[in-house]
C-alpha cells in the first residue's frame, strides 16, 4: 500500500459527519470580510463605507507577486473598514458589509449546469487564478497562480491532488469529492492544461471509500488522471510527505515542491479553479464541517466567506454544555478559536468542537528517552532533542540539528508518553531561528 | 458559557502514557515469575516482595525528604527495578541483602540522578553488581540452588549444583537445551526460562512499548560472534544457543537493554547499542575471569549512550543526495 517513508502516526478517525451532506448556510446579515486572506504580501482595500458591493465586486487588490484578489461574497453595504478581530485574536483590517439581498455581479455564471469544454488558454487560465483570488484550501491559502508560474529551468512532472484529509475529524474534502465529483475533474483538467501536462494523480486515504469509488468511476472519463488510494497515516496530507507517498520524491530542505517536478494542489482548491475559470466565479465560500464527539448535529456546510463563526455555531444548533475548547480546522494542526465573533475566511475548513475534558493535556511528566517522538516525526528529526534546545534557548545548536525542518505536524506531542510540551518548545525555537536568519542575511 | 481553553496544536493525545508503558513492562515480567515460583518455591516470592517493595519505599523516601520532587512510586518504574533486582538473584540470598540492594539500585542508580528519565545507567544493573561484588558469597555463588518444582512428585536429588554458565566456564556435562528454555536450570531465578521471558517480549513488542531493534541486535550480534568461536574451536568453544539461552542473556536483551532511559534513541543507535551488548557479554564470558558478563556488558553500553546519541543520527528527510 502506498504511504510516506517516514514517521507518521495514527491518531483516533473520528469522520463523524463524512455521510452528512453538504447544506447551504443562510446568509449571514452583518458580514466581516478580512482585507488579506492569504500568505504573502498583504492586499490593499478597494472600497470605502458607504459603497454599495455585489457578490463578486473586488473588495482588496493583490498588488504583490504573491498576494491574492478578496471579492465580496455578498451584496449590500460597505458600513466601514476597520479592524476585527480573527478566531486567533489577532487584529487585522476588515471590511464590514450589511448584507442586502443576494445580487451578483454581471459575467458570473450562477447556474447549476456543469460546463465541461476549456476555452481559456494556459496563460489565461492563470490570469483567471489570481484575478478570481483562488488560494491553496489546503490550509495554507498560497495563492494558487503563483504554483502554476513554474521557474525557468524547472518542470512540472507530477500534477499531485490531494484529497487525503488526513486530519481526523474533518470531512468537507470527502464530500465535495463525492458531490461536486465531474467539477473537481473539471478542475484537474484545467490545472493540466494550465501546465500543459496529460496526467494527475489524485491521493485519498483508505477510509473514504465512497470517495475513492465515485472518483475511479469518475476518472474512466478522464484519461491521464488516475485516483491512488493511500494507506491511513497522519500527515499524509502534508505537502511533502504526499510528494514522497506519490512519486517517492524527496522535496530538498527549505526548498517548493516544483524542486522535484512536482504541483500539489487540494481538491477543494480544484473544484475553486473550476468555478473562477469556467464561470468566472471569484472565491467567496467554502465547505465548513461542524463536529465534534459531543455534537449531535453534524453538519458539512457551504459558508460564505465572512460569517461569523457565532451564526454557524447558532445554525448548528448551539454549543453543547460541556465545551471546552474549539478548534478551527483538524485536531493536529488546527487552530484554537478564542473568539467566536470572529467570521470565517477562504480556507476555514470546520469548526470543531471539544469537550472540557478532551480540551485539556494530561500533566507533564518525565521524559523517559523512549525514541517515540523520533520514530513519529515525518521529517525524521529528533523531537526530544530540538525541545530540550529550545528550552534552554540554545538557538544555534537547534538551528544545526534542523529546527527549521520541522512541519509542525504535530506528531511528536501527540506521541510523547510523558506529555512534554515539544511542538510548543520548537515553535519557539523556529520563532528565534527564523530571526537569527533574518539578521543574518540582512548583514 | 465558560471561557474556551486556547493552546497550541495538537489538540489530541495518544492514549500511550509513561505510566502504561511501566504497568505494560511489569505485565510483561509476569510469565518468568510465574516460571521463577514455579521451579523455586515461595523463596523466590519473597525475594521479589521485599526488592519491589524496597525500591518502592527507597524512592518515595529518597523523593520526598531528599529531592523533595512529586510523589512517583506509582509510574511503575520502582516496581520495574525491584523486579529486575530479584530476578537476577539467587533464590537462597538473604533478604537484608537484597534490602541493602534495592537501596543502591534506587539511591545511587536512580535518585541520585534526580529519579526516572534521568540516570544514565540501569537502576536494577547497578544494584545487582553492587551485591555481586559486595556479597560474593550469597549472589556470586558456585553453587546454586536447584529448580524444584512446586508439584513435583518426587524431590530432586541435588538442592544446589553448577548453573549453565560455569559449567561453560569450567567444563561438565551441560543440561539439554530443552530445560534451558522451559526454565529447568540453575541460575538467579528470573532469568532461568527463555520461553517465559520471550513470551514477556513478543507482549511488550505488541504493545509497542518496546522495539525489535534492541534485543534483536543484543541476541544476534552474540549468536554470530560466539558462533564464529565456536567454528574456529568447537573443543574451547561451547555451542552459541548455550551462549543465548544460558545465563542472563535472554532477561538482558529484552527487559535490561530495552530500558528506554539508558538506551539510545533512534533505531540506529539502538542496533549499534545492542550489537555493543551482546559482543561485550561474549567476551567477558569467553575470556573473562567470571562465567557471566552481560551486567557488565549492558552498564559499559549504558554508558556509551550519550556518545551514540550524539554521533547516530536519524536520517533526515529532504537531505537525500
Amino acid at each position: 500500500m502506498t504511504t510516506f517513508r517516514k514517521g507518521g502516526v495514527h491518531p483516533e478517525e473520528n469522520k463523524l459527519a463524512k455521510d452528512c451532506k453538504i447544506e447551504i448556510m443562510p446568509l449571514t446579515k452583518k458580514a466581516v470580510v478580512f482585507v488579506s486572506q492569504h500568505i504573502g504580501a498583504p492586499a490593499t482595500c478597494v472600497v470605502q463605507k458607504d459603497d454599495k458591493v455585489k457578490v463578486g465586486t473586488l473588495l482588496s487588490k493583490a498588488e504583490a507577486f504573491i498576494c491574492a484578489n478578496v471579492h465580496s461574497p455578498y451584496s449590500g453595504t460597505v458600513t466601514k473598514v476597520d479592524v476585527a478581530t480573527d478566531f486567533n485574536g489577532f487584529k487585522k483590517p476588515a471590511i464590514y458589509i450589511d448584507v442586502e439581498g443576494d445580487e451578483w455581479e454581471d459575467g458570473i455564471d450562477t447556474s447549476e449546469a456543469i460546463v465541461k469544454e476549456i476555452k481559456l488558454d494556459s496563460k489565461q487560465i492563470i490570469d483567471r487564478m489570481k484575478d478570481r483570488g483562488i488560494v491553496g484550501l489546503g490550509g495554507a491559502a498560497f495563492p494558487t497562480n503563483v504554483k502554476y508560474m513554474i521557474p525557468e529551468g524547472k518542470k512540472a512532472e507530477f500534477l499531485l491532488i490531494n484529497g487525503v484529509e488526513c486530519e481526523p475529524y474533518l470531512t468537507s474534502d470527502n464530500r465535495i469529492m463525492i458531490e461536486n465529483t465531474e467539477e473537481i475533474f473539471i478542475g484537474i483538467e484545467i490545472m493540466k492544461k494550465a501546465l500543459n501536462m496529460n496526467n494527475a494523480i489524485i491521493g485519498i486515504e483508505k477510509n473514504k471509500p465512497e470517495a475513492i469509488r465515485i472518483m475511479t468511476e469518475m476518472s474512466k472519463n478522464y484519461s491521464g488522471t488516475k485516483v491512488v488510494p493511500l494507506e491511513m497515516k497522519y500527515p499524509q496530507g502534508a505537502e511533502k510527505q504526499l510528494i514522497n507517498a506519490l512519486t517517492g520524491r524527496e522535496v530538498p530542505s527549505g526548498k517548493l515542491p516544483i524542486e522535484v517536478g512536482c504541483v500539489v494542489d487540494n481538491v477543494a482548491t480544484a473544484l475553486a479553479i473550476y468555478y473562477a475559470v469556467q464561470k468566472n466565479r471569484p472565491l467567496i465560500d467554502n465547505v465548513l464541517t461542524f463536529t465534534g464527539k459531543s455534537v449531535t448535529n453534524q453538519k458539512n456546510l457551504l459558508v460564505r466567506v465572512g460569517t461569523p463563526l457565532q451564526e454557524i455555531i447558532d445554525y448548528c444548533g448551539g454549543l453543547p454544555s460541556d465545551t471546552g475548547k474549539l478548534i478551527s480546522g483538524g485536531p493536529m494542526m488546527g487552530k484554537a478559536i478564542m473568539d467566536t465573533s470572529a467570521p470565517t475566511v477562504k480556507t476555514t475548513s470546520s469548526i470543531l468542537v471539544m469537550s472540557e475534558k478532551e480540551a485539556k493535556r494530561n500533566p507533564q511528566t518525565a521524559c523517559i528517552r523512549c525514541g517515540k517522538c523520533v520514530s513519529a516525526c515525518p521529517m525524521g528529526l529528533e523531537p526530544l532533542l530540538l525541545a530540550t534546545l529550545c528550552e534552554q534557548k540554545r538557538w544555534e545548536e537547534a538551528e544545526k540539528e534542523c529546527v527549521m525542518d520541522c512541519i509542525e505536524c504535530g506528531c511528536c506531542l501527540f506521541t510523547c508518553p510523558a506529555n512534554r510540551p515539544l511542538l510548543d518548545l520548537i515553535r519557539v525555537g523556529k520563532n528565534q531561528v527564523g530571526a537569527i536568519r533574518r539578521a543574518r542575511s540582512q548583514k | 458559557m465558560a471561557l474556551l481553553t486556547v493552546s497550541g496544536s495538537p489538540h489530541v493525545h495518544s492514549t500511550m502514557t509513561t505510566q502504561k508503558i511501566m504497568w505494560g513492562v511489569v505485565i510483561a515480567l509476569l510469565p518468568a515469575f510465574l516460571v521463577a515460583i514455579y521451579f523455586f518455591g515461595i523463596p523466590a516470592l519473597m525475594v521479589t516482595l521485599v526488592s519491589v517493595a524496597s525500591c518502592m519505599f527507597f524512592e518515595w523516601l529518597i523523593g520526598k525528604y531528599l529531592l523533595k520532587t512529586p510523589n512517583t512510586v506509582t509510574d511503575g518504574s520502582a516496581v520495574i527495578t525491584g523486579m529486575l533486582l530479584a530476578f537476577n538473584l539467587p533464590s537462597s540470598v538473604p533478604l537484608w541483602m537484597v534490602i541493602i540492594g534495592a537501596l543502591v539500585a534506587m539511591g545511587v542508580g536512580k535518585m541520585t540522578f534526580g529519579g526516572l528519565g534521568k540516570n544514565p545507567f540501569n537502576p536494577a544493573l547497578v544494584g545487582r553488581v553492587f551485591m555481586f561484588l559486595s556479597f560474593p558469597t550469597a549472589v556470586a555463588l558456585s553453587e546454586w540452588p536447584m529448580p524444584n518444582p512446586l508439584f513435583a512428585s518426587s524431590v530432586t536429588d541435588a538442592l544446589t549444583g553448577s548453573t549453565t554458565l560455569s559449567l561453560i566456564a569450567h567444563g561438565g556435562e551441560l543440561p539439554p537445551i530443552s530445560d534451558l528454555l522451559l526454565g529447568a536450570t540453575g541460575g538467579s531465578f528470573g532469568e532461568i526460562s527463555a520461553i517465559a521471558i520471550l513470551l514477556g517480549g513478543i507482549y511488550m513488542l505488541c504493545r509497542k512499548i518496546i522495539t525489535w531493534h534492541i534485543p534483536v541486535a543484543f541476541l544476534g550480534s552474540a549468536l554470530i560472534f560466539a558462533g564464529i568461536l565456536w567454528l574456529i574451536d568447537p573443543t574451547q568453544f561451547v555451542n552459541p544457543l548455550y551462549h543465548l539461552l544460558a545465563g542472563g542473556m535472554m532477561l538482558g536483551a529484552v527487559f535490561m537493554a530495552t530500558d528506554m532511559v539508558t538506551s539510545p534513541v533512534t533505531h540506529k543507535g539502538q542496533l549499534i547499542f545492542g550489537a555493543g551488548c551482546g559482543i561485550l557479554t561474549i567476551i567477558f564470558r569467553c575470556f573473562g575471569p567470571m562465567p557471566e558478563g552481560v551486567s557488565f556488558a549492558i552498564l559499559i553500553m549504558n554508558a556509551v549512550t550519550p556518545l551514540i546519541n550524539k554521533f547516530v543520527k536519524t536520517d533526515k528527510f529532504g537531505y537525500k543526495k
